[in-house]
């Protein structure tokens, strides 16, 4: 098997069965074999080699109308999500430093603790945007119930509360960035936080639960400036707590919330 | 000096309280509120460079929404210092940074640009043109710098030509967010900045920033750009 890349053709077929992990550069495996091998592409491949592969959302683009709009579907995830995976398929051609890891462990790596590698702001938004269609699904909204539900009244009073801190950070970030509900590994609560840019709390060991993007291309073709508009469609219309109490079902594999009394429903 | 035309208006000084103090000499400035500055040109006046739709947006509802919690901010402010509430005037730097910012460096931007007929993209001429081929080789070599600076700069902020006037050098900048030149540099006076905010430019170049910022130079003010370097170096 020669060395192979995805491509923006890949997308029309069903979902492919590999996550979002890297694919071995085979070449470096100095196997002489293979690497006489042609390389296999398709017709319109692009001629980067991939290592990491653009991810569909768990829905189709106009899944999301009226509140997120297909045409801007289109483009944040065709043009700026695509974007960032080829500039860090471009990035990584460059040395074999950073082969070998899952997308976690990149975004991780190249955080450097603070110091984060020129490779950093591609590998996060590359998984932040992966993120943040998985935190959305069409009929979203409403609210969280059992469990998680208990978790969120535990840690911020009521359900309306964490409503109002969450919409209240949106509007209060200062440029581009996200918005997370978290859950804190060491504090074992939940928590809302912000980051700028591509920073993401997983740069922190914490487990994000849902997300929402602030950059102002996420809802500037939608909502033009009313941001506000665009965080409260997102609240009561986009947002799938299902994927947040998947994810926090998962997180309790690693942080002990206490009573672990969460039906699996 | 190179916010001249930012409009001001004083509201009733706070001071009505302090009447009754006697001979006490406070030194209390009334509290100015800002307003949006008028463009010297119509929303479609730099077409095709930028939409009409975006100049009306970016002023009339981003440049007027620093204003507004400008003033907001202040206001705030001003109550905090005068209850000598410290960590609530510490609190307000971040917002007053930020709105502050968003009205200086916008109202430097609306005189960055006018309309190719009143000669915006004309080159500089006389002792900014050639300042610029001493320091950065040729106008060409300067915009691809500013240019490539712009495309990389990640997430919002700004990038600019600046002149710094102990030096007597130009330097280009970039700063996040709305933060302004000064905090690059004490001595760095704002020359030309190109907004590289996504709201700038989304509506008409998508995601495409390095197309934004080849057009931007169509309607560029030079001439401002030269009176202001004028006025650091004579």
């Amino acid at each position: 098997m020669g060395s192979f890349s995805l491509h923006a053709s890949c997308l029309a077929k069903p979902k492919l069965p590999w996550s979002n992990d890297c694919f071995q550069n085979l070449n470096s495996l100095k196997l002489p074999a293979l690497q006489r091998r042609p390389k296999f592409h398709s017709r319109k491949a692009s001629k980067v080699l991939a290592f990491y592969g653009l991810k569909s959302p768990p829905y189709k683009l106009d899944a999301l109308e009226p509140y997120m709009s297909k045409r801007l579907l289109e483009t944040h995830w065709g043009e700026h999500h695509h974007g960032y995976v080829e500039g860090l398929n471009k990035q990584l051609e460059k040395s074999d430093i950073l082969y070998g890891h899952t997308l976690d462990e990149l975004v991780k790596v190249t955080y450097n603790n603070g110091n984060p590698l020129p490779e950093f702001n591609n590998a996060a938004q590359v998984w932040n945007h992966d993120f943040f269609w998985e935190s959305m699904q069409p009929g979203g909204g409403g609210m969280p119930e059992l469990g998680l539900l208990q978790q969120i009244e535990k840690d911020f009073g009521s359900f309306t509360n964490f409503k109002e801190k969450f919409i209240e950070a949106a509007l209060s970030l200062f440029g581009s960035g996200w918005v997370w509900l978290v859950l804190k590994r060491r504090e074992k609560r939940l928590e809302v936080v912000k980051t700028s840019n591509a920073v993401n709390p997983i740069v922190w060991d914490d487990i994000p639960l849902i997300s929402l993007d602030v950059w102002e291309h996420a809802y500037y073709q939608d909502y033009k400036n009313d941001r506000g508009k665009y965080v409260n469609a997102f609240m009561n219309h986009l947002v799938s707590w299902h994927v947040a109490t998947a994810r926090i079902i998962h997180a309790e594999a690693f942080v002990n919330l206490g009573e672990p009394n969460i039906p699996v429903a | 000096m190179a916010f001249r035309p930012l409009l001001t208006r004083k509201t009733l000084a706070c001071a009505a309280g302090l009447g009754s103090n006697g001979g006490i000499a406070t030194s209390f400035r009334g509290l100015q509120t800002f307003t949006l500055p008028d463009l010297p040109y119509d929303y479609g006046a730099l077409q095709p460079a930028i939409s009409g739709e975006i100049m009306q947006l970016h002023h009339q509802k981003h440049h007027q929404a620093y204003v507004t919690n400008y003033n907001k901010a202040l206001e705030q402010l001003h109550d905090a210092i005068s209850k000598g509430d410290a960590p609530a005037v510490v609190k307000l730097q971040s917002a007053i940074k930020f709105n502050g910012g968003g009205h200086v460096n916008h109202s430097i931007f609306w005189k960055n640009l006018a309309p190719i007929q009143e000669g915006g993209g004309e080159p500089p001429k006389g002792s900014l043109g050639w300042a610029i081929d001493n320091d950065f080789g040729s106008l060409d070599a300067l915009v691809q710098k500013m240019n490539a600076e712009g495309a990389a700069l990640q997430g919002s902020g700004w990038v600019w030509l600046s002149v710094d006037k102990e030096l007597k050098k130009l330097v280009v900048e970039t700063t996040s967010n709305q933060d302004p030149l000064v905090t690059k540099g004490p001595s760095l006076v704002p020359l030309i900045g190109i907004d590289v905010w996504e709201h700038a430019y989304y509506l008409q170049y998508k995601n495409v920033r390095p197309d934004y910022l080849k057009n931007i130079w169509k309607v560029i003010n030079w001439k401002y750009a030269s009176e202001v370097y004028e006025k650091e170096c004579p």
